[in-house]
């Protein structure tokens, strides 16, 4: 599904992702986790190629997203096509970002209108599906700033459902939270992850990681330090000093 | 008593001319100044350094120089390079380019408030660089500065009053007419400045009221 190929990046000089590989299989979830400043979230970034790497290329469906071959001669993609590719990969922020000048509904709707060309009838038949999928349907004509962090990570959810994305990627959508409002989200996530979605989740939220992963990625300083299942992960046989060291720090902020 | 009225009634005639004049003077300018300044604002912000600065320099030029120097220099210099144009013609080029450079800072600065993730949102949809402006950003920046396009406007039907120096028969230049012709300075140039403070009223009253909604309503509120 996508590919992730010797991927570096340097702001100012500074090498923060210092060459990684990673493939995303469909309908896999894959759970990047690590302490901040690790680059986890750059990362994530540069699948949808909101951000973009010093060298190596992002593959979409063996496609790069990056670069074309122009007779012989390979050149860097123009942002129109760059954009077709993001419409087809989902992104949830950390802080959530709904267009704060539109209502719930037209939040959904605007992708799939303005982007795919659908009528807006059909945009609204299926708007209302996924509101009732998050369990919001009574906020649809609301504006982004009545709702709740967990309401509008939920309609941001379902924003970028609307677009029918081949994977979904989340940048810490729980990290903004209130603590109680992180259930809601996680729950929407977790059931789409049992639907069969591919997703790439940045998050601290161990405990979805561990029952929803398929796979954990660790990386610290730039590179994968262990990509493995989370039986594996998690199990005490797992002595690599840098994961336990880190997941030691997050038990303790949680007690 | 009886004479003040006599000459009020004297005086209206011309000076509602001059009104009419100098209210098409403003709408005329404050629409080329909006369209004018949009483009500067957005050729500020583009990644193109040839753009940047000339629209840099097309603003430092414009807010460096006097407006009157500027009425000047369209009414009597262009024509030296073949470009002639009626004294109306010549207020209405001189002041749109002068407010469009105020215009411009004050769009750039409006684009600038929307939240950095409104950008990365929409582009995370599938929408190229232009779309996310039209659709998304614009939109919240427009809302937002309002009540400073509002306060530009009051400053530009005041503003056109400098037109009367390269003969507009606006309505400073037909109060001072009058007033060169019979000599009733005290009345004519009081009922000039009555009229000029009606004509701000409505559009003093519109920013009170957009900047008090602005605050308890603001585009960007509540988000992070």
């Amino acid at each position: 599904m996508l590919q992730v190929t010797n991927i570096k990046k340097s702001f100012h000089e500074k090498e923060v992702i210092k060459g990684i590989d990673l493939t995303i299989q469909k309908g896999e979830v894959v759970v990047i986790i690590g302490p901040s400043g690790s680059g986890k979230s750059t990362i994530l970034r540069m699948m949808n190629a909101l951000e973009y790497p010093t060298s190596g290329d992002i593959l979409l469906e063996g496609e790069s997203v990056l670069y074309k071959n122009v007779n012989g001669k390979v050149k860097p993609r123009k942002e129109k096509e760059l954009s077709k590719f993001r419409a087809e990969i989902g992104m949830v922020f950390q802080g959530f970002h709904l267009f704060a000048h539109k209502t719930v509904l037209e939040n959904i709707i605007e992708g799939p209108v303005q982007i795919k060309k659908m009528s807006k009838e059909k945009a609204i038949e299926e708007a209302e599906v996924l509101l009732e999928k998050v369990g919001l349907a009574d906020k649809r004509h609301q504006y982004p700033h009545s709702l709740s962090g967990g309401q509008q990570q939920r309609i941001a959810i379902a924003r970028s459902l609307a677009m029918k994305p081949k994977l979904l990627l989340f940048d810490e959508p729980t990290s903004a939270l209130d603590p109680e409002l992180i259930g809601e989200v996680l729950k929407v996530m977790k059931e789409l992850a049992l639907e069969g979605m591919t997703m790439a989740v940045v998050t601290h939220e161990m405990g979805f990681a561990k029952e929803v992963g398929d796979r954990i990625i660790f990386i610290d300083q730039g590179v994968i330090v262990q990509d493995a299942p989370p039986q594996k992960f998690f199990h005490a046989s797992n002595t690599n000093e840098r994961i336990s060291r880190f997941l030691q720090t997050l038990t303790r902020n949680v007690v | 008593m009886q004479s003040i009225w006599e000459n009020i009634v004297a005086f209206a005639p011309s000076l509602l001319q001059g009104t009419v004049i100098t209210i098409e003077l403003t709408i005329i300018s404050l629409i080329l100044s909006l369209i004018v300044g949009m483009l500067v604002a957005l050729g500020k912000l583009t990644h193109n350094k040839i753009i940047n600065s000339i629209c840099n320099i097309y603003i430092s030029i414009l807010r460096g120089t006097p407006l009157l120097v500027q009425l000047m220099y369209v009414y009597f210099v262009f024509p030296e390079f073949g470009i002639s144009l009626t004294a109306f013609q010549a207020a209405v080029v001189a002041l749109s380019l002068n407010e469009s450079a105020y215009f411009a800072e004050t769009f750039r600065a409006g684009i600038q408030s929307v939240p950095k993730g409104q950008m990365e949102a929409a582009k995370a949809i599938g929408m190229d660089y232009s779309q996310s402006m039209r659709r998304i950003i614009l939109p919240q920046a427009i809302k937002n500065v309002i009540p400073a396009i509002g306060n530009s406007a009051i400053i530009l039907i005041k503003n056109s009053s400098l037109a009367a120096v390269i003969t507009v028969a606006e309505l400073m230049h037909n109060g001072n007419l009058l007033a060169a012709s019979t000599y009733q300075n005290i009345q004519i140039f009081t009922m000039v400045a009555i009229v000029y403070w009606i004509l701000h009223y409505p559009l003093a009253v519109l920013v009170d009221y957009l900047e008090k909604r602005g605050n308890t309503n603001h585009v960007t509120g509540h988000q992070h």
